[in-house]
């Protein structure tokens, strides 16, 4: 509200963007060429794009993996989160029981779980859904949960006076003015979501983008390990774009909405 | 336009907050079909007895008598409006006026809704959200919403106050104009605007309630009429003696 700074044009932010890549990558080419360590502990930018170009298929099919695991943990966290929000804002009862056990399971580094997780539920992508669905359903519902909570007591008051009933109001009253912390929680999931399948993967996988990644550092081939890495960053910041545009959307009227990304 | 006739109201009874009273053998008559106004300094529980008749929560606890001439219960039969607009920020302005309907489940009845946001001077704002309305705009808003609910009895609690002086005097003429038939009660800490506005005019004060005598001409009286001026000298001498 209070800042002043300019609005950019996307193009401009495109411009933006793009000059930032490149300094970075020259930084990095420059840092290889003038240390003059071997490509096995740090290849050059070049030779990262070489290795992913000739290896873009398996690659690929690794990727498509590790990227089904993350959105289908982000769909069913989020749907699983929003639902406990709503439950917990509906029933005093939950609130009294959930709330505590929810509080404390967050004392449990989500990480920990990973190789139980893999023990129950094998190598495959199930382990690892689980995962990002586990390390991103507490930011989703407490978000959410905070944004029903703190709707406009006013509004509230009105809707009463109106002779709305409890199930209404939630639906045409909190609903609605706890959609921006939802979007919040959403962002914040599309951060998290990434990191929980690819520590899946790490933990104990046959495919996906964590695991080649453990694979071509044990072989020393670091400039695939980079590839990899690349291909995952770049598809958690699409993903973190799109969910972010989507969630400004969904509550255009929104500051907090607005100010985001 | 439906005209339920507007009955005549009155709250009897003490209220106690956190184990001390606020007021107590409180006894406010609000006269059917008129403007009542309620002025006080803050903190002597006018918005509460706006709230006691809107059947809100108080924070408190109410021991008495809230009853309408005709017998009917109260709380079902009042529309309200605030300070703050109460607008929800992601409805636009038709979407405002007809929450209501969508609160009870009802289909709300766009073609009157349409009618009374023009009638309130704001055709084509229709399809507007509140973000992009200046605070006059979402009060006439609110206003339409009122209208919108079609009930007896109006509560209003200082919805002008956050308004500038040119504002303000539209937004107390319009209302008067539209809410004319119904059972207002105003609660205002501005003199002047009780005395424009009201019918019947108490005064709220840690001492209690005291009618004070409205000026014989009938409201909405102008703001620069010498009888108006001179009642809301005598209004702000009493606000401040009982004050001090």
């Amino acid at each position: 509200m209070t800042s002043s700074t300019v609005r950019l044009t996307p193009l401009q932010r495109l411009r933006d963007a793009l000059v930032a890549v490149a300094v970075a990558l020259s930084l990095w080419q420059a840092i290889v060429w003038l240390s003059g360590v071997p490509p096995f502990i740090l290849p050059g930018p070049w030779r990262v794009a070489v290795t992913l170009a000739d290896n873009i298929g398996l690659i690929a099919d690794h990727a498509l993996i590790t990227i089904a695991e993350v959105l289908i943990g982000l769909v069913f966290g989020a749907l699983l989160g929003a639902a406990t929000a709503l439950h917990l804002m509906i029933s005093p009862a939950a609130r009294r029981i959930a709330l505590p056990i929810m509080v404390f399971s967050q004392a449990v580094p989500v990480f920990a779980l990973a190789p139980l997780l893999t023990l129950w539920l094998g190598y495959g992508m199930a382990s690892k859904i689980a995962m990002a669905l586990l390390i991103i359903y507490f930011p989703v519902v407490s978000t959410f949960y905070d944004g029903l909570r703190r709707t406009d007591p006013g509004l509230l008051d009105l809707a009463r006076t109106m002779g709305a009933t409890p199930t209404r109001t939630l639906l045409h009253i909190r609903l609605p003015a706890g959609l921006p912390a939802f979007g919040s929680g959403l962002r914040l999931a599309a951060v998290y979501a990434p990191i929980g399948a690819v520590i899946g993967e790490w933990v104990g996988a046959s495919q996906g983008l964590g695991y080649l990644m453990l694979l071509a550092n044990g072989r020393a081939k670091t400039d695939l390990m980079f590839a990899s890495l690349f291909v995952l960053a770049a598809f958690a910041v699409a993903l973190y774009g799109l969910v972010s545009v989507a969630t400004r959307r969904m509550a255009s009227w929104s500051r907090e909405s607005l100010d985001t990304f | 336009m439906s005209r339920v006739a507007a009955p005549a109201l009155r709250l009897t009874g003490d209220f106690h907050h956190a184990g001390r009273p606020l007021f107590s053998g409180l006894d406010l008559p609000i006269s059917a079909g008129g403007w009542t106004c309620l002025l006080g300094p803050s903190g002597v529980g006018k918005s509460t007895v706006l709230r006691l008749f809107a059947g809100l929560d108080t924070g408190g606890t109410f021991e008495g008598e809230i009853s309408a001439s005709d017998g009917a219960p109260v709380a079902t039969r009042i529309a309200f409006m605030a300070q703050s607009d109460l607008l929800a920020p992601w409805l636009d302005v038709v979407g405002n006026v007809t929450l209501g309907a969508r609160l009870r489940g009802e289909a709300p009845d766009l073609a009157r809704a349409r009618a009374l946001i023009e009638r309130v001077g704001l055709a084509g704002h229709v399809d507007k959200r509140p973000a992009s309305l200046s605070g006059g705009m979402r009060q006439r808003v609110a206003l339409a919403r009122v209208l919108m609910e079609d009930r007896p009895i109006v509560l209003l609690d200082e919805p002008f106050a956050a308004l500038d002086a040119r504002t303000r005097a539209e937004m107390q003429e319009l209302a008067f104009e539209v809410l004319e038939g119904r059972t207002v009660l105003l609660v205002t800490h501005d003199p002047a605007e009780a005395v424009r506005l009201g019918h019947h005019l108490f005064i709220l004060s840690e001492e209690g309630l005291a009618r004070v005598a409205a000026p014989a001409s009938p409201p909405i009286r102008a703001v620069d009429a010498p009888e108006t001026m001179e009642m809301q000298a005598r209004l702000f001498r009493a606000l401040r003696g009982r004050a001090a």
